[in-house]
């Protein structure tokens, strides 16, 4: 929010370059049509929220990122989250796996189960859920461009239990366009990334009914500098891709759209981003509707996960993001989120503590209880400023979808480079405007009061012998398996990747047969070659 | 070579550089933007780049300053191995900057491997590009 001088009161601007007037009254929403343009929760255009009842049938679904070190620690700490009372797991995998590589690669040397668990190969799967009731809890696999070999070793987990798997509900992460924005965890070019989410759709719609094979992040492109409206736009074009690549294959809208999941970022301004959240809900449904065909209301209703997110955070004074954390909660159940997640106070320089992460999930767990924020659906709707500003976004984040559009769509846009500047762009201007104070952060460019160097943290230890028993452990998987039958399944798996047949089978039978995700990662690699980022700033 | 348009002085030139497989650009960026601003050439070299090649960048392209960028918590090994190689190769005469996610109990030994200047998020834009500017005078006599 800038703030600049302006006769005798202050002008006020969002970070979405909406000017805010100090007070709001009929007259700014008199051409609003209560029916056409906000109706019940649960109805279109579900500008209130996708459930007729939202919280106060279900509270929405506490879901904290974890998983770090070797896969008997991150089974530990998915135990304790569970018996804390989570609803849900999200699992965090190293850099090499998320990138494809082995633990023994060269490449991810000092990196093996840094910032989440290092996974070679089925068997650490089963390790790390091992006890974990897959039938009843869902999970999140927060991975990209590998995401078809983890779904893959999270089915057969499932199989081998004998859990049906139309009994298995969760999500991959797998929204490859969004990592050649920010996050930067791309391996393969554009193309061929998006065939491999296309596989994972058409099975999923077939074979695992409940699972979401994407969710489109808005949030990593926020975090990368993106405005909200901007957030919102992009996350939308990415998923109008997606869809219309799969629609390509000859599937229905009303055969997938339901499972179409999102991911978006709070922090900022409290009503602009409630505004961001209403106009999105109310937009999608509209995309759906109109422009796809969708008939099934559920194909018309974005569903997301909500958090705060890291970018709001500071390494200054950290014990102030707790509260900042907490007003992102808020946030976000004021904008009926599905799923809510909060970056923990201690994010901003180290994987959370257990400390920190449970400081987090009772932020969700007090707003839930104690604060009466389940009692009613979409308590803000019919203020005059919210409904007035849902409008502004909705018609600012339309603009910047056309600016796209006209460039010929999201994988032009991304290919280019366009989209990376815009937002590296956006993030220059914006710690800019930190800098010289027009943004205020408290302890940081206002209230300042410590020096950084005070500040009294919990470092996650990194333990090196993490690195070396997984290597351990991966050449033990290696040394067992039946390697004809590896081979063999590694070269059925090329041949079918130089088709246009659906990789997934193939990919289960790798996986089956204990090939690691490096080994799988590899035949994609000399098939489908590797992007060339642009690197113009 | 390049001349700076306003003072006819040859421009700074720096290599922003992401080691390793973290994808945390964003600060990066917002760097790269700064120096321009602040009339330096800018490279960037885009993610997931090895000590190797960042070295074998900055050889060819004769860059005055390379700065490295790193959040995943392995800063330590990855600079160590950087101040090695340019060693080895005799390019002690680079400024070389480390910035990301940076504790401070590291910043001693950081520079104790021969880092010339440490900056952790947070860091003021200003107070960089000056920094920057001083010192590539003073290596340059």
């Amino acid at each position: 929010m800038a703030k600049s001088k302006k006769e005798d009161i202050e002008e006020v601007v969002l970070e979405s370059g909406i000017k805010v007037k100090p007070v709001y009254g009929p007259e700014d929403i008199k051409d609003l049509d209560y029916e056409r343009e906000i109706g019940r929760p649960g109805e279109f255009p579900f500008t209130r929220g996708i459930h007729p009842l939202m919280y106060r049938q279900r509270p929405w679904t506490m879901r904290q990122y974890s998983g770090f070190g070797s896969a008997k620690e991150t089974n530990q700490r998915f135990k304790w989250l569970l018996e804390q009372g989570q609803t849900a797991l999200n699992v965090a995998f190293d850099l090499p796996t998320q990138l494809g590589l082995d633990s023994d690669d060269p490449r991810a040397e000092g990196e093996v189960g840094r910032v989440g668990m290092a996974m070679d190969t089925l068997k650490d799967l089963e390790e790390a859920f091992d006890g974990i009731p897959i039938d009843r809890i869902s999970t999140s696999l927060t991975i990209n461009p590998v995401a078809s070999v983890m779904l893959a070793m999270y089915l057969v987990v499932a199989e081998k239990r004998g859990v049906p798997l139309d009994q298995i509900r969760g999500t991959t992460q797998n929204d490859i366009l969004k990592e050649y924005v920010g996050r930067g965890t791309w391996i393969f070019p554009v193309e061929p990334s998006i065939r491999l989410i296309g596989d994972m759709v058409e099975f999923c719609s077939r074979n695992v009914p409940k699972f979401n094979p994407f969710s489109v992040c808005g949030y990593h492109i926020r975090e990368s500098g993106a405005t909200p409206v901007q957030e919102m736009a992009y996350a939308f074009e990415i998923a109008i891709t997606y869809i219309q690549h799969v629609l390509d294959r000859g599937l229905d809208i009303d055969d997938f759209a339901g499972r179409v999941a999102f991911n978006f970022d709070i922090h900022g301004n409290l009503w602009e981003q409630v505004a961001k959240f209403r106009a999105g809900r109310r937009l999608w449904a509209k995309i759906m509707k109109e422009r796809f065909g969708a008939r099934d209301p559920r194909s018309m209703t974005l569903r997301m996960i909500a958090g705060g997110g890291g970018g709001g955070l500071t390494i200054e004074e950290p014990e102030n993001n707790i509260v900042r954390g907490a007003y992102y909660a808020l946030i976000s159940a004021l904008s009926g989120t599905q799923t809510m997640a909060l970056c923990s106070y201690d994010e901003a320089y180290t994987i959370p503590s257990k400390k920190a992460a449970l400081i987090s999930l009772r932020t969700m767990q007090i707003l839930a209880d104690e604060m009466g924020l389940c009692d009613t659906v979409d308590p803000l709707a019919g203020s005059y400023y919210i409904e007035w500003l849902t409008g502004e976004m909705e018609k600012k984040i339309v603009e910047c979808m056309e600016k796209v559009e006209e460039m010929g769509g999201m994988i032009k846009a991304v290919e280019s480079g366009y989209i990376q500047r815009e937002v590296s762009h956006q993030a220059y201007l914006y710690q800019k405007r930190v800098q010289s104070g027009e943004i205020p952060k408290i302890a940081v460019n206002k209230y300042v009061t410590g020096k950084i160097e005070d500040r009294d943290i919990e470092f996650h230890p990194f333990d090196s012998k993490v690195a070396e028993e997984q290597k351990r452990r991966l050449q033990e998987v290696k040394s067992s398996r039946d390697e004809n039958k590896v081979s063999q399944a590694l070269s059925e798996l090329k041949q079918t990747a130089k088709t246009n047949e659906n990789l997934m089978p193939c990919i289960l039978n790798a996986v089956r047969c204990y090939a690691t995700l490096g080994e799988i990662t590899a035949v994609f690699k000399e098939v489908f070659g590797e992007f060339k980022e642009p690197v113009g700033i | 070579m390049k001349m700076n348009e306003a003072t006819g002085k040859r421009r700074i030139k720096v290599l922003i550089a992401k080691p390793g497989l973290d994808g945390h650009d964003r600060g990066a960026k917002v760097l790269a933007h700064a120096f321009r601003d602040a009339g330096m050439e800018v490279l960037y070299t885009g993610l997931h780049k090895t000590i190797d090649e960042i070295v074998k960048i900055s050889l060819e392209e004769d860059v005055d300053v390379i700065g490295m960028s790193i959040y995943s918590g392995a800063h330590l090994p990855l600079s160590k191995k950087l101040m090695e190689m340019l060693r080895d190769k005799n390019l002690t005469d680079k400024l070389v900057l480390i910035g990301g996610n940076i504790p401070h109990r590291d910043m001693e030994t950081l520079k104790n491997y021969g880092v010339d200047g440490v900056f952790s998020s947070g860091s003021e834009l200003d107070e960089i590009v000056k920094f920057i500017n001083e010192r590539v005078k003073k290596k340059n006599g």
